[in-house]
């Protein structure tokens, strides 16, 4: 209750680091966002979330509703994929996808018929309070909904996770800290109502007590419509206006300025009661739970000054880029790069044939102007601007001196791990490092350096149980062996003695006779020789 | 259409090395200007002659080492080492021991360890303690403040001379204040007797005229501290450890220790704190390991100036240290994000 007297305030936490941009959130919120038309086709990959990919239900051929299932989960953590509008399904097959290194995957490919007819929606309704935990979870399991802030982690299953945890604490991550971006602002300003009811309904489901919406202050429009719509509903929401700098929308730096704790290094948000969530994300919640539509739109900045007019649109996931260029106006004669993402984390993509992705925030297009070519990189000078602005503590001078050597060990003692990829220590390089760059180039260095340790373990392992085993049966044969000679040998010796006896006895008998013989012939000699005998 | 793919960040801050550079030497230039006018145009002479020979050393070892020349030039590393080993030396000097200490600084201390940001030793002063040791004669000889009342002040021609080693130095020198308080010291003079002489070294804080000198530096280092070129930790444990040391000594001695402020003030004290031991190449990389080492070296030049055999220290000291710079590097690791509160 004490939260609904104050229901918004300011921070005086801060994180160390960061770094300040020039923010271009004016360029494409000029006016409301746009619903996006029907495009004619539709391409939707079977793994936009992280975890497995999910498993499509549909065949080539088939026709859909728009929100009908096509892909189910897969094995935990995984997320189901609905189709956008009504038509039919034409492909399934591997095709490029919106990926920074620019590879293919499994897409299931809808060919729109134009009248977007959408399937029986079973909505939960108002009376999600009284529904169960339990009910409702199993319900979000093929509502598709995953993190809309970037990481795309299925919503269902952090929701799920969340009472283990003990969370107390929902944290709705509204900062948008990367220049141009501005979805998350306008959803805001334009559905703060739905946001705040999702909020209650995450609520509900975490089990925590309380709630801090952290948005930037340089989007005054969406704090007040947020704060309003918070100070109207029963939940104990509190908007916390906090200092623009890049990056406090990494979760890491949201928690610490908003509640002055530091996740632990290596742990989760959760380990440490607390659960964040994107205002895009609980949004979506709220359109399930109220009307039973799944996430098959999102809003997405289209902006920079390679379009003619930016703007945000709602559009439809699987939605061509192109289509989107297109409603943005279209290509300046300047336009040389498009990006998926903002200036610092997003990624570059080759052409606009791509798709719109759960994950699309921005589509960014720029000249020159905006993003130049990066100056070709001098040798580090260790002057520690790098560090200054490193908002995870790093030494990024150190770490890149140990990247090069590829050193394992000394990067690991380093934190390497605790790197966010922000890319500030990059931007504030007086030599134009690709800091990040090396960094990424590390970590998945040190990941297959483990695994092919790990590997080697486990091939000494086998080959250790091989060489055991063989011995085994090498010491089982010579005992064998061994065993049939020594009998083999009794068996000759007992066999030589007889020989012996047999022998003996024949001389013995032979002396005999000729003794006997002696006897006869001299009486004298024989009993002088039996005598020596 | 087709785009080009980069790696993010996407976005180019607008540092650069060269602008680094730039701003040091600005910082430099008010104290460069009134050492030549406190003591005498050798001073400026010093570093062009130093300039020109740094720069086309690197250009030399750069092809040599079939290395691209512009871009190694164009960093400014190369004019801030000339100009702070120039700075390092008496005001006249013969010109090949400019050329001596340059190409040591150069092509030795730098190039020779692979170039700028891989040398673990401060090049200038590399070349400067290889003509300190090389050549004493003509690296003690100081040339008289202005002020003082010199028996001849040297004329520009005469400079000229001097440089071209056609007139020998020492009619217009003699020994630096801390020097001269050496060798009084050694002959058994108190201090009070030594400052009351008539050679007038003593001013109001350091060496006469060094003092306004050292506020110059000082100066222009609280202005690269708040441009955030430089860390304030260095120059602080430096000139804190070396202050702290000179006034325990002081207070149980003051008739044969020089009292704390006249080591801040006098030699290169503060030119070592802000310009040189602050050069990051060679220095550690977190905030406790250059509290460590300025430390360390405030402790050196302490013992060297007060017991060892030559009366200033910093290069010494800075040399020493940069030495240790890699191990604490190694072993001091701050807390990252997550390690310090639960």
């Amino acid at each position: 209750m004490i939260s609904r007297l104050f229901n918004t305030r300011d921070t005086h936490f801060r994180f160390n680091g960061g770094i300040h941009l020039d923010d271009h959130k004016a360029e494409s919120t000029g006016q409301p966002s746009a619903e996006l038309s029907l495009s004619g086709q539709y391409t939707l990959p079977l793994r936009q979330h992280i975890g497995a990919p999910a498993q499509a239900l549909v065949s080539v051929g088939d026709n859909v509703l728009k929100g009908q299932l096509i892909a189910r989960p897969g094995a935990a953590p995984s997320a189901a994929l609905h189709a956008p509008t009504s038509g039919r399904i034409v492909a399934i097959d591997a095709r490029p996808v919106p990926h920074p290194s620019g590879l293919s995957d499994q897409c299931i490919v809808l060919e729109a018929d134009g009248e977007d007819r959408a399937t029986d929606y079973s909505p939960v309704g108002e009376d999600w309070p009284s529904r169960s935990r339990e009910e409702l979870l199993a319900a979000l399991q093929d509502s598709g909904i995953v993190g809309l802030g970037g990481a795309v982690f299925p919503t269902a299953t952090k929701l799920g996770s969340a009472r283990e945890w003990e969370v107390t604490t929902l944290i709705i991550n509204g900062a948008e800290c990367e220049p141009w971006i501005t979805c998350d602002q306008t959803l805001m300003q334009e559905n703060a109502a739905e946001i705040v009811r999702g909020i209650g309904i995450a609520l509900h489901l975490s089990g925590a007590t309380e709630c801090l919406v952290g948005i930037e202050d340089n989007k005054p429009a969406a704090i007040s419509a947020m704060s309003k719509a918070a100070k109207a509903s029963s939940y104990p929401i509190t908007v916390v206006s906090v200092p623009t700098l890049y990056p406090t929308g990494g979760e890491r730096q949201l928690i610490k300025v908003l509640t002055d704790k530091e996740v632990p290094a290596g742990k989760l948000p959760s380990n440490i009661g607390m659960l964040v969530m994107n205002v895009g994300t609980v949004y979506a919640l709220e359109r399930f739970i109220s009307t039973g539509e799944p996430l098959i739109t999102r809003m997405v900045t289209v902006t920079g000054d390679g379009v003619r007019a930016p703007q945000n649109f709602r559009a439809r996931i699987g939605t061509p880029l192109a289509d989107l260029i297109q409603a943005a106006g279209g290509y300046t004669a300047s336009a040389n790069r498009l990006t998926l993402g903002g200036p610092m984390m997003g990624y570059a993509l080759p052409d606009d044939t791509l798709p719109l992705v759960k994950a699309g925030n921005c589509l960014l297009v720029t000249s020159p102007a905006v993003l130049p070519e990066k100056p070709a990189a001098l040798p580090c000078i260790r002057c520690g601007a790098c560090a200054q602005a490193c908002p995870a503590g790093l030494l990024p001078q150190q770490l890149y001196w140990y990247s090069r050597a590829r050193n394992h060990e000394a990067l690991e003692k380093f934190a390497i791990n605790s790197c966010i990829e922000c890319g500030c220590c990059d931007y504030v390089c007086p030599s134009h490092i690709p800091l990040v760059h090396y960094f990424r180039f590390s970590k998945t260095d040190i990941r297959s350096a483990a695994e092919e340790s790990r590997k080697a373990d486990i091939a000494r392992q086998r080959h250790d149980a091989r060489q055991a085993r063989l011995d085994r049966i090498a010491a089982e044969k010579a005992a064998k062996l061994a065993a049939k000679k020594a009998a083999l040998a009794k068996k000759n010796a007992a066999a030589g003695d007889d020989k012996k006896d047999a022998i003996a006895q024949a001389l013995e008998r032979a002396k005999a006779r000729k003794a006997e013989l002696n006897k006869d012939d001299k009486q004298a000699g024989s009993s002088a020789e039996t005598g020596g005998n | 259409m087709q785009f080009a793919t980069r790696v993010s960040p996407h976005t180019v801050g607008p540092a650069s090395v060269n602008a680094v550079m730039r701003h040091v030497l600005v910082a430099l230039l008010p104290g460069t200007l009134l050492y030549g006018l406190l003591f005498n145009a050798g001073v400026w002479l010093n570093i062009l002659l130093a300039v020109v020979s740094a720069v086309a050393f690197e250009a030399l070892i750069l092809r040599l080492r079939g290395r691209p020349v512009g871009p190694a030039i164009g960093d400014l590393s190369a004019v801030l080492t000339a100009w702070l080993f120039a700075l390092a030396l008496p005001p006249l000097v013969p010109w090949w021991v400019i050329v001596t200490g340059v190409f040591f600084s150069i092509v030795i201390a730098k190039q020779l360890y692979g170039g700028l940001g891989f040398n673990p030793f401060n090049p200038a002063m590399v070349g400067y303690v290889v003509v300190l040791i090389s050549f004493p004669r003509q690296l003690t000889a100081w040339s008289v403040p202005r002020s003082l009342e010199s028996p001849q002040a040297p004329s520009l021609s005469q400079l000229w001379q001097t440089l071209w080693g056609q007139l020998p130095v020492d009619a217009f020198t003699h020994a630096t204040p801390l020097g001269a308080v050496k060798t009084a010291l050694t002959r058994n003079a108190t201090l009070s007797e030594i400052f009351s002489g008539a050679d007038g070294i003593g001013g109001w804080l350091g060496g006469h005229s060094w003092e306004l000198l050292a506020l110059t530096w000082l100066a222009g280092g609280i202005w690269l501290i708040r441009k955030g070129l430089i860390a304030w930790h260095i120059p602080a444990a430096f000139l804190g450890t070396l202050f702290s040391f000179a006034l325990f000594f002081y207070l149980i001695d003051s008739d044969h220790f020089l009292n704390p402020l006249f080591h801040l003030f006098s030699g290169a004290a503060m030119l070592g704190a802000f310009f040189i031991l602050t050069d990051p190449v060679t220095a550690p990389a977190s905030p406790r390991g250059k509290l460590l080492f300025g430390a360390g070296a405030g402790v050196l030049v302490y013992v060297i100036r007060t017991w060892g055999g030559y009366p200033d220290a910093v290069a010494f000291a800075v040399l020493l240290m940069n030495l240790c710079a890699p191990a604490i590097d190694y072993f001091y690791r701050p807390p990252v994000f997550g390690e310090r509160h639960g």
